[in-house]
């Protein structure tokens, strides 16, 4: 999988993690995929709701140690 | 976990009344990501909503002295923002700040450049700025052109979702 832009929203609080996500996704061209890492246990459905509301796509989704990792392409 | 962009930009109008430091903080988190999730978002400040209009470094806005008293009682600026409870002549919003920053919580401040780099259109209420005697030069950049309750009222019933802050 080719990431073309990995932002880290370690430890910040919401709304953070999807304002960051939402600058970082501007940067990138139709298609291209953004990595998005948080710790925020809320941004698991706020990044559901947030994708669905914008119609860049949630490609992938997992959690390990603490950590939330979304996979995101531009619509 | 493929999703569908919603048929049409959802609208989200808010009224901000209240001057207090959680209202503010309130309005400006729903705002600031309500813009990240595509939405159209305007906001109508009135009344005491206006002083986080007011530029932070603007100590005493007013023309007269009933105007300049009310800018005493309440300092305008966002940052300046009072709690509504226990505010502890501002041990409390100190104490708010602290946690936020421990917290990586965004103050006010910045969710309020956020808002105004993602497209969130700032309306200020006419009325509020003639009542306390507020030029344009005391408020923040980036704003629309002052309106009244007639264009806030054709936002509101426009828009999907109306808040009351």
């Amino acid at each position: 999988m080719d990431i073309k832009l990995k932002v880290d929203a370690s430890g910040l609080s919401c709304p953070l993690p999807i304002l960051k996500a939402t600058q970082g996704i501007k940067t990138l061209q139709p298609g291209e995929l953004m990595e998005v890492v948080a710790t925020d246990p809320g941004s698991v459905k706020d990044f559901v709701a947030w994708a669905a509301s914008t119609g860049n796509a949630l490609v992938e989704q997992d959690s390990a140690n603490g950590k939330f990792r979304f996979v995101v392409r531009h619509k | 976990m493929p999703a569908e962009a919603p048929s049409r930009t959802k609208k989200v109008c808010i009224i901000a009344y209240s001057g207090e430091l959680e209202p503010t903080w309130a309005s400006m988190i729903i705002a600031s990501t309500a813009a990240a999730m595509d939405m159209e978002v305007s906001i109508f400040v009135t009344f005491w909503g206006f002083h986080a209009l007011v530029k932070d470094s603007r100590r005493l806005p007013g023309q007269n002295w009933m105007q300049k008293m009310l800018s005493v009682m309440q300092r305008p600026g966002i940052s300046h923002r009072k709690l509504s409870k226990m505010n502890f002549m501002g041990m409390g919003p100190w104490m708010m700040f602290q946690l936020a920053k421990k917290y990586n919580v965004s103050r006010p401040k910045d969710l309020l450049d956020m808002c105004l780099e993602l497209g969130v259109k700032i309306y200020p209420c006419q009325m509020t700025m003639d009542l306390f005697g507020l030029k344009k030069e005391d408020l923040i950049d980036g704003l629309e052109d002052p309106v009244g309750a007639a264009t806030m009222l054709q936002l509101s019933t426009e828009a999907d979702s109306t808040l009351f802050i």
